[in-house]
């Protein structure tokens, strides 16, 4: 029958069609996978599923300024690194300002309660490099307004 | 493992490109599922927030509102707060989801489908204030530990779903129990399945009010990921922690629930006021429950600049935990003397309440608008920081904002 004929070019020509849309998707896909994972470096040693990125230079320094982590260069930023942003962004850890008391009491709580694993030598390192680059500020009972943004108020 | 590996490798477009097509790829994804490599890089796009939140922290997720981005009744999605104690769960599916019900203190074990639920239970909606307990933090002295939130650390968004008090009187409370205590979904940050990033609760009082809901809507929409779907409780005016995200399981105890983050410093206060920076025993420190009094000017934004001559219509709200506001009052004069705002009634009980005024300035020149709110009770807000306590929780000093009349 005609129109079975038809039916069987028609259905031909979609397939033909499947086949070179699958092949592109597959070679595409496999390609951009590639690319991806090759951009993004190895993983951490430790296994880390989520280090979202890597820099090609991992350590990169910029303005005194460690780019990955945020952290301020100087004497204890690799052990910080290391130790520190594991678990958590470094940014909780640059928002907290405590003294050295109250630093070694939070690595304490990590290590109870959190699976921090034990620091050594490198803990007063760390310690001595958070006092010294995040120091407390004193703020009094209440701070006054700051960083004001004036803007005209249209009535 | 791979799946997670691969999600990370490949971005939405090129899974797009290998699929042929989104929605193809969208619906094999199950519900509210958040590819992991999504979870890098905007966060506002990720979970629909207004640009202007503020990142304190994106490993957990912590994000607050500014106050300007509060003015809404009912709190929008967009400027609501994440509070993450761990990281979001992943592949969360509705309709595979159960809610356990278990405990020393419960008369059976018994498990219920998200649709049992629906099936079984009335469910109820109210607008619900949710503070985190540490929001203020950032302004003790000596600092205190932990995100350092400013004010926007609250919302008061319209919740739907079932009591609680039902859900546990159809499994059967033994009359033994004093506290419930939560279970949920969210994984530890160290990634040790065997831990929980946070599980805490109520005394029985709290988990049987009316309002104390097991919700699976927020703002009449499926709630969203980052804010605890499929199910949430919710316990308005009490510290949002309490309000457990991707809840699976409810513990009815027999004892002051011993949880993640019921103990040590988390969500605890000194019982006895202490001198700032003392050392608190373990032994005096008692759980916080109901929130203070606060309140927030919502608008206008900081730093409004009028001409002479022309008033400032100001707008808030204003909360007391499980009390109510009952009074509402501004001061352009640093607490010199305080003038009556008009306050709106809460909504239902554990509502922010609505303040306006409208303000004349006596001269040109620099001034402070500051908001007091007074509880039922008739504590007010200190102009100053309240008590210092070991991690900053409850610092319900006025709110204010700068006004310049040229």
């Amino acid at each position: 029958m005609s129109e079975n004929r038809n039916f069987w070019k028609n259905s031909r020509r979609v397939y033909r069609l499947l086949i070179v849309i699958c092949t592109l998707a597959l070679v595409s896909g496999i390609l951009i996978f590639y690319i991806n994972r090759d951009a993004q470096g190895e993983p951490e040693a430790d296994g880390t599923e989520y280090t979202k990125f890597e820099d090609e230079e991992p350590n990169r320094i910029e303005n005194g300024i460690h780019v990955r982590t945020g952290f301020i260069d100087a004497p204890g930023l690799q052990e910080t690194v290391n130790n520190c942003t594991n678990c958590h962004s470094a940014k909780l850890v640059i928002q907290n300002r405590m003294n050295a008391e109250r630093w070694h009491a939070t690595i304490r709580w990590m290590q109870e309660t959190q699976n921090l694993w034990p620091l050594g030598d490198n803990e007063d390192i760390i310690v001595d490099y958070l006092v010294t680059n995040y120091p407390p500020q004193n703020k009094g009972r209440r701070e006054g307004l700051e960083n004001l943004d004036w803007y005209e108020l249209k009535p | 493992m791979q799946r997670r590996k691969f999600f990370q490798n490949a971005t939405l477009a090129s899974m797009s490109a290998l699929l042929g097509s989104d929605i193809v790829f969208a619906k094999a994804m199950p519900d509210a599922y958040l590819p992991l490599g999504l979870q890098d890089p905007d966060p506002f796009k990720l979970f629909d927030k207004n640009k202007e939140m503020v990142v304190l922290n994106d490993k957990p997720w912590n994000i607050e509102a500014q106050a300007h981005l509060l003015n809404d009744k009912v709190t929008p999605n967009s400027a609501m707060f994440i509070r993450n104690n761990g990281l979001i769960p992943e592949n969360l599916d509705a309709s595979g989801w159960t809610l356990t019900i278990d405990g020393e203190s419960a008369a059976q074990q018994k498990s219920y489908t998200i649709q049992q639920l629906k099936s079984k239970f009335k469910t109820y909606t109210y607008q619900l204030t949710l503070e985190c307990g540490g929001n203020g933090r950032s302004e003790f002295d000596p600092p205190a530990k932990g995100n350092q939130w400013t004010i926007g650390a609250i919302s008061c968004a319209e919740w739907t779903g079932f009591r609680l008090r039902d859900i546990l009187e159809d499994v059967g409370i033994k009359p033994d129990a004093v506290y419930i205590g939560y279970h949920a979904a969210d994984i530890h940050l160290s990634q040790n399945p065997d831990k929980e990033p946070i599980s805490r609760g109520a005394p029985m009082a709290k988990a049987l009010q009316d309002e104390t809901l097991l919700a699976f809507q927020m703002n009449g929409e499926d709630i969203p990921l980052a804010h605890g779907f499929p199910l949430r409780l919710v316990a308005g005016g009490w510290p949002a922690s309490v309000s457990g995200k991707w809840i699976n399981r409810i513990s009815i105890r027999n004892i002051v629930h011993d949880g993640a983050k019921m103990g040590g410093d988390s969500y605890r206060v000194p019982c006895k006021p202490v001198a700032p920076g003392e050392e608190v025993k373990d032994e005096d420190m008692c759980i916080i429950e109901s929130m203070p009094v606060k309140s927030l000017i919502t608008y206008p934004k900081s730093g409004a600049v009028l001409k002479d001559g022309e008033s400032l219509n100001i707008q808030g709200h204003a909360w007391a935990g499980e009390l109510d506001v009952q009074k509402m009052e501004y001061s352009i004069n640093f607490g010199a003397t305080w003038t009556d705002c008009a306050i709106e009634k809460p909504i239902n009980r554990l509502a922010w309440q609505h303040f306006s005024a409208e303000i004349k300035f006596p001269q040109k020149g620099y001034y402070e608008v500051w908001a007091r709110a007074t509880d039922a009770d008739g504590t007010a807000q200190p102009m100053l920081l309240p008590g210092w306590n070991p991690k900053g929780y409850l610092n319900n000093a006025c709110h204010r904002i700068a006004v310049k009349i040229t």
